[in-house]
């Protein structure tokens, strides 16, 4: 790793360093949100595999924020629980609620949502670790590679679930054209650098939005055929940029209940 | 006068088949494949590891158990632990030995071969019948996943595969 800090250039490792808190904060909140499913989910089964996913996930977060860690930028766990909504570069799409209600109260979730951004999700981020494991940044291309194993049964699972639930019942199917419809909303900044755009593509450490977004299109595009459907479409002008610290209430409070038992006592070890 | 004892990598490859799979108590680290060099120098130690799943909580107590292990050789002074990613860990990195632990412990080891279609094939870990069904391909680990077999009528558990082909 020293030998990486000593031939980086402070723009590289800007760009590395902006990358990174995008990857990390991303699938932290991906798996907050699919924790929160935890003992609600439709059946049995389905509670083990989501967890299962979530569990993944934050191991993969981890991974993300250890990256930064060994870049001098702070300490893993510090990075993941105590920086304010403003600082954080997620997605707005993973940030929000499952639905009404509180989970430990009335959780009134929607399954429908969490099955489309999970599956719209997933394979935005296969696309964007097949990139990273040709990236610049070789620490950055080890992980993807081992990443790539875990999401193959994660993005076989979404992809299952979203099929089987828009060839299911009226009902289902009106679910989940509404809940496309929500998640689509919120995926303008999914493939999005925000204002890093130049730094990022230049540093050759991932492919241009442009690229990722066309390939994101052309792997779904199968799926929706098959069930005769169109592939929606993503705006190039999102509403909030998650990338740019553009957050909702959502992020504030997520990040208060999740960091909760973290500031009780920091230096404890878990 | 003491005489300064050099501590042979072999000694300590020796004590990491000790250390087991803190869920799978059967198995250990070197069984898995886990263990990708010792290397020392005079009497410090350094292990690299190769993590299973990025999300499994037991990597943390294999690091501790992996350093109070080679501790335990008097000639040792100082350990390190350190996980890499690459070369990444897959299914096959798992040893004939570590095979027949697996199933001591009732786990179906993972399959050597998945076929190009990407569908694989599993025998029960009890009755060794290859007429079973997938359950639930996540299982109460990251590592596992949940089968039923048609033939002895038993819920068992396997290794899931994971490969770089995937």
């Amino acid at each position: 790793m020293n030998e990486n800090e000593t031939v980086m250039s402070q723009e590289y490792k800007e760009a590395i360093t902006s990358l990174l808190f995008q990857l990390a904060d991303d699938d932290f909140l991906y798996a907050y949100r699919g924790s929160e499913w935890l003992g609600l989910a439709p059946h049995i089964e389905e509670d083990v595999a989501s967890s299962s996913i979530s569990q993944d996930s934050m191991g993969h977060a981890a991974m993300f924020y250890k990256l930064l860690e060994d870049l001098g930028v702070g300490n893993a766990d510090d990075l993941a629980h105590s920086r304010p909504a403003l600082d954080r570069k997620n997605s707005v799409l993973m940030e929000r609620v499952n639905g009404e209600g509180y989970y430990m109260e009335t959780p009134l979730y929607d399954w429908a949502y969490q099955v489309v951004r999970s599956y719209f999700y997933t394979q935005a981020k296969k696309i964007k670790i097949d990139s990273l494991c040709e990236s610049s940044y070789s620490p950055l291309a080890d992980t993807a590679v081992k990443v790539r194993m875990e999401l193959y049964y994660h993005r076989l699972h979404w992809e299952t679930w979203f099929k089987q639930l828009l060839s299911s019942t009226d009902v289902a199917k009106k679910k989940m054209d509404e809940a496309i419809k929500k998640v689509m909303d919120d995926f303008g900044d999914v493939f999005s650098y925000g204002n890093e755009k130049l730094l990022i593509e230049k540093s050759r450490l991932i492919s241009s939005e442009e690229s990722l977004r066309d390939k994101w299109n052309a792997s779904i595009e199968p799926v929706f055929a098959a069930l005769q459907m169109e592939v929606p479409k993503i705006s190039d002008k999102p509403t909030k940029n998650g990338r740019n610290g553009e957050h909702t209430q959502d992020l504030v409070e997520a990040l208060h209940t999740l960091s909760e038992v973290y500031k009780f006592d920091p230096i404890a070890t878990w | 006068m003491e005489a300064s004892l050099e501590i042979s990598p072999g000694r300590v490859y020796e004590v990491l088949e000790g250390v087991k799979d803190p869920e799978i108590d059967s198995i250990s680290i070197m069984d898995l494949g886990m263990v990708v060099e010792v290397t020392t120098v005079g009497n410090n130690v350094k292990v690299v590891l190769l993590p299973t799943f990025l999300g499994c909580p037991a990597l943390e107590i294999i690091k501790k158990n992996t350093i109070n292990a080679v501790k335990e050789l008097p000639e040792v002074k100082d350990v390190q632990v350190e996980f890499v990613f690459h070369p990444p860990w897959t299914s096959d990195r798992i040893t004939e030995r570590g095979h027949v632990n697996l199933r001591k412990f009732g786990i179906a080891p993972p399959p050597r071969q998945i076929e190009a279609d990407g569908s694989w094939h599993i025998e029960c870990a009890y009755c060794g019948s290859t007429y079973v069904t997938m359950e639930n391909v996540f299982g109460p680990t990251a590592c596992r996943s949940i089968l039923y077999c048609k033939s002895c009528k038993n819920v068992f558990e396997a290794m899931k595969p994971v490969s770089t082909l995937m």
